[in-house]
């Protein structure tokens, strides 16, 4: 009766999953954290609140973490019987690994590669086993031959040995099919050890039968608990601020900079911008109409002067420029709208 | 840990020779195959492996050795992944030949350059007028010189080139090769050998007709993986030359990774590597898993420690307490005397193993010919009914033996030559007995020839006469006759015979094939780590977040943790609670009210603590957090940022998970 129970209760959840996905309409509310009144918080004050929190379960989490810790000599013996190891679980496992490194890898040739960090490639990491471990000077055409090379010097000197750490083996840069398939050759090396983490709920979907059987993976649960500090700080959020889109403090920051003309038709196209904000098909300005407009405020006295400011408001992608169905320019201030309200109460209370 | 890495040395040894051989067959035919050269069109041969991709390094590189020793010296091996296009391919072939042909001939340098210079323009010319010049060198030459081996291949002789992964070759680059190679066949003449995985159907949807027609296909079929198990379950669990032994638990644990995951023998060995390190690692006596020779040596050796550790062993103490009082002490007590008994002990234990592979094996042959297997079809399954508790004790072994007493004559003949066999072939006195009654049973079966053609004119007599009266009173009667006669008849002299040898083998059953784990000392040689083997061979992920994010204390021993499966629990870690939030949405989520939510939990957390300070701080406090476990959430793939309406996330995962 149970499973037939278990039975049921499995096909509701299938049904309700193909339910919940078929219309594309989602019933949550609108609220925005525009609406929330509150200052969004950027990168260092994010970091300097945290660090003021105190972290729950301090010691619970180390009982956990020495437990690990009471590993790392089998570890030790499996990496130099030709397994590799892999850590899941919850938890950074960045300071288990950096230990592990600390007591048992001072002296020996280690490699450690912040898999998290997002401008690693493959690449760089064939490049600096090449360059600082055997001491070779070239470049090489394809990461292939590069891989063929360091395969070559490993086999003929036995007595070269390298621990290489992965931290976050399935971050961005490194899931790709092209460098697992690399990175799995190269652990393949029976004098390369590798210890790697990985996180993402996903991580094993990467490695088909071939690659798995290169890596030799043994598993280990490391589940930490400790907050990933270093590699959530490269996790763009959407609770951040971030750099890349345009904030209020930074158009505040580059208008100040610019002349009272200048400021004038930034201030033109935004009014105009929040004007049409309701309507969803409103191109933006298209370029004549905007001359016509700073003409009569005085603000320009000929294209183009017009077109020399602009273009130093796109340098500082202050605008955007797109051209319509008929060929026509259109301008478009890509802030959302309510940044800009923000802006113009700002520049009125200023003037 | 040296005699680990022996032993480790002396497993993979005997692997390798083992897979070898069973290639090797294999192997001939294919090599017979490639001297039958044909033009026109370009011979290939289909080689179906199977999906155990990983296995299969082995046997090409045992190929390529044996078609190098035998038949040509030039073998190229191409792996899908050094050719995504035809300049590639055709670089890495010529580098491929020009290297082997400097491996077969160990020319000198001026070839070497040669090469580096055609490294640097690869094309089909000039890969046919390197062969040119290689070819007329040979002819040339007298076989005086140093290439007189090649006089043994014939004028030409044949450029192999070996497609390794055929599934992951791109479709054009093999067409174009083929086609191109197609062209110059006459001048350059190829075999193709295509490693399939899967079916050679995909030749045909590979390549085109027009392609497909310029190749000669054979098709060339390799054994099964799971052929392959038996024979290495068979090669190293079922001997006495390995001291180191699998729990049964570890063992159906290994052989279900392997059939219902990836049928590789590969992962099979390096599984039964782990539990040998794991074993010799983890189990302080494991120095006394060795040979028979060695025991004598090392148990003399061992510590007062070491002593203690087997009084500790759980089948030791069961022994212990069988054992009269005074030698109870002795054994508590006196090291030295421990040592002598441990010592008997672990013979014993030799001895067992010897004997119970010798009677498993008699065992599968009676059972593996019965009707519906009721004890499993291969040995391995028997082994494992056999280690798992009293095999006599189970409906399957009663059921076996009600069939077995029902086999005709001849099968039960085979089945008693077989098993004579079987337990000759071992050197041990303990088999002499049970040889000898079982030969006794052969010959009283052949005696029974005799009686038993006796017999059947007996009872083909009553028959007779039946056929003789027509009338239907005297028929009824005598078919009543018949039926009386035969309920009350005497089980025939073969009958009892048969009832012998079932009861006789039942009882060999009985005696030797008790379970493991009821020895004693079993410990040293048997490795029962299943979870941790499981653990480390066969890990999931995704059910280690799981259980991390519903129930942390699971990790964190902490009681305020603790709290009935459903709720949420305050006072847990906040990547807990943000998870627990958003286990409660449907597919996208709003920002905001996740927020609300956590504050609400959090806040109702530290007022139970202490009034907050200033609100205003703690919610900027609570904010970041947020973020935090929002981040990590994102980071662990739960969620990701979605652009269908503003400030939401879309959730990844469905259901619990």
């Amino acid at each position: 009766l149970t499973k037939k129970n278990k039975e049921q209760k499995m096909g509701n959840l299938v049904e309700e999953y193909f339910e919940a996905h078929s219309s594309s309409k989602v019933l949550t509310s609108d609220r925005t954290l525009q609406k929330l009144r509150k200052r969004r918080l950027d990168q260092q004050t994010l970091h300097d609140l945290l660090k003021n929190a105190p972290l729950a379960y301090a010691a619970e989490i180390r009982d956990l973490n020495q437990q690990h810790e009471s590993l790392f000599s089998k570890w030790m013996l499996q990496l130099h019987l030709g397994f590799n190891i892999v850590l899941y679980g919850l938890g950074s496992k960045r300071d288990l690994l950096e230990k592990f490194r600390t007591s048992l890898l001072q002296d020996s040739v280690h490699l450690v590669v912040n898999g998290y960090f997002p401008s690693i490639t493959v690449r760089s990491i064939l490049n600096s086993i090449t360059e600082e471990v055997l001491d070779h000077i070239g470049t090489f055409r394809s990461p292939l031959d590069q891989l063929e090379f360091i395969t070559k010097r490993f086999k003929e000197d036995s007595s070269l040995e390298l621990y290489v750490l992965i931290h976050n083996l399935d971050s961005q840069m490194l899931r790709g099919e092209r460098s697992q398939q690399i990175l799995a050759q190269l652990s393949s090396l029976p004098s390369i050890y590798l210890i790697a983490s990985i996180d993402h709920i996903n991580a094993p979907l990467m490695w088909d039968q071939a690659k798995l059987s290169l890596y030799n993976w043994l598993w280990y649960e490391t589940t930490t608990f400790n907050p990933y500090v270093e590699e959530t700080s490269y996790e763009n959020s959407l609770l951040v601020q971030q750099s890349g889109s345009l904030a209020l403090s930074s158009l505040m920051h580059v208008l100040h900079s610019l002349t009272l003309n200048a400021r004038g038709i930034f201030r033109l196209l935004a009014q105009h911008q929040l004007e049409k904000k309701d309507n969803p098909s409103y191109p933006g300005l298209s370029f004549q109409d905007f001359y016509q407009q700073c003409r009569e405020a005085f603000l320009v006295n000929s294209d183009l002067t017009l077109r020399a400011q602009l273009t130093e408001f796109r340098d500082h992608k202050l605008i955007r420029t797109k051209r319509g169905a008929d060929g026509v320019e259109y301008l478009l201030i890509p802030v959302d709208d309510s940044t800009l309200t923000d802006f113009l109460e700002k520049e009125d209370e200023d003037v | 840990q040296k005699i680990q890495e022996n032993l480790n040395k002396q497993l993979l040894d005997n692997l390798v020779s083992f897979l070898s051989r069973s290639h090797s067959d294999f192997q001939e035919k294919k090599t017979e195959w490639t001297c039958r050269m044909k033009f026109r069109e370009i011979p290939t041969a289909a080689l179906v492996l199977g999906v155990n991709v990983t296995d299969h390094d082995l046997t090409f590189r045992g190929l390529s050795d044996v078609l190098q020793d035998n038949i040509t010296p030039y073998v190229a091996l191409l792996e899908a992944k050094d050719c995504p296009g035809i300049k590639n391919l055709m670089q890495k072939l010529m580098g491929q030949l020009m290297k082997c042909d400097i491996d077969v001939d160990s020319l000198e340098d001026e070839d070497c350059v040669q090469v580096s210079q055609n490294r640097i323009r690869c094309s089909m010319p000039s890969l046919i007028s390197w062969y040119d010049s290689v070819t007329k060198k040979t002819d040339s030459e007298t076989p005086s010189k140093k290439r007189n081996s090649s006089s043994r291949h014939w004028q030409s002789p044949p450029v192999v080139v070996i497609f390794r992964d055929m599934e992951s070759f791109t479709t054009k680059v093999l067409q174009d090769f083929i086609v191109i190679s197609s062209q110059h066949i006459h001048e350059l003449p190829l075999v193709l050998i295509f490693g399939i995985a899967t079916s050679p159907m995909i030749i045909h949807r590979l390549l085109p007709h027009s392609v497909s027609s310029l190749l000669c296909i054979e098709l060339f079929q390799s054994l099964s993986c799971k052929e392959h198990l038996s024979t290495i379950i068979d090669k190293l669990l079922l001997t006495s030359r390995f001291p180191f032994k699998l729990g049964e638990k570890v063992l159906q644990v290994l052989i279900n990774i392997f059939l219902y995951h990836d049928f590789s023998v590969q992962n099979f060995i390096k599984g039964f590597q782990l539990c040998i390190v794991e074993h010799f690692y983890s189990q302080p006596l494991s120095v006394l898993c060795c040979h028979l020779a060695d025991i004598k040596k090392r148990v003399y050796s061992l510590s007062h420690n070491q002593c203690e550790n087997i009084r500790r062993l759980p089948s030791f103490r069961r022994y212990v307490e069988k054992q009269e009082s005074g030698k109870q002490i002795e054994l508590l007590t006196n090291d030295s005397f421990l040592k002598e008994e441990t010592e008997k002990l672990l013979e014993d234990l030799h001895v067992y193993h010897e004997n119970y592979v010798r009677i498993l094996r008699c065992l599968h042959v009676f059972t593996s010919s019965l009707p519906k297997y009721p004890l499993g079809k291969q040995i391995r399954e028997l082994h494992c009914a056999c280690l798992e508790n009293r095999v006599w004790e189970t409906e399957e072994y009663e059921s076996s033996l009600q069939l077995a007493r029902m086999l005709n004559k001849t099968d039960l003949v085979t089945i008693l030559q077989q098993c004579v066999e079987i337990l000759m072939s071992s050197s041990g006195k303990e088999f002499d007995r049970a040889v000898e009654k079982l030969k006794e049973f052969l010959t009283q079966f052949q005696n029974l020839e005799a009686e038993a053609s006796q017999e059947r004119d007996v009872s083909v007599s009553p028959q007779k006469e039946l056929q003789k009266k027509t009338d239907l009173y005297h028929l009824q009667k005598t078919l009543l006759e018949l039926k009386e006669s035969r309920r009350s008849k005497k089980l025939t002299k073969f009958e009892m015979l048969r009832f012998e040898v079932v009861d006789y083998i039942d009882s060999l059953v009985r005696r030797y094939l008790v379970p493991a784990d009821q020895r004693t000392l079993q410990e040293i040689v048997y490795f029962n780590g299943a979870a941790v083997l499981r653990g480390h061979l066969n890990a999931a992920p995704r059910t280690a977040l799981h259980t991390a994010l519903n129930n942390p204390h699971w990790y964190l021993k902490n009681q305020a943790l603790r709290c009935d499966g459903g709720g949420i629990s305050n006072k847990a870690p906040d990547i807990c609670i943000v998870y627990k939030l958003h286990l409660e949405c449907g597919r996208l989520i709003n920002l905001v009210d996740w927020l609300e939510a956590f504050s609400t939990v959090v806040m109702a957390a530290e007022e139970t603590n202490a009034d907050a300070a200033s609100s205003d701080q703690v919610d900027d406090v609570i904010h970041a957090r947020f973020i935090r476990a929002v981040s990590e959430l994102e980071l662990l793939g739960f969620i990701k940022p979605s652009k269908q309406k503003t400030d939401h996330v879309a959730r990844l995962t469905w259901g619990g998970c």
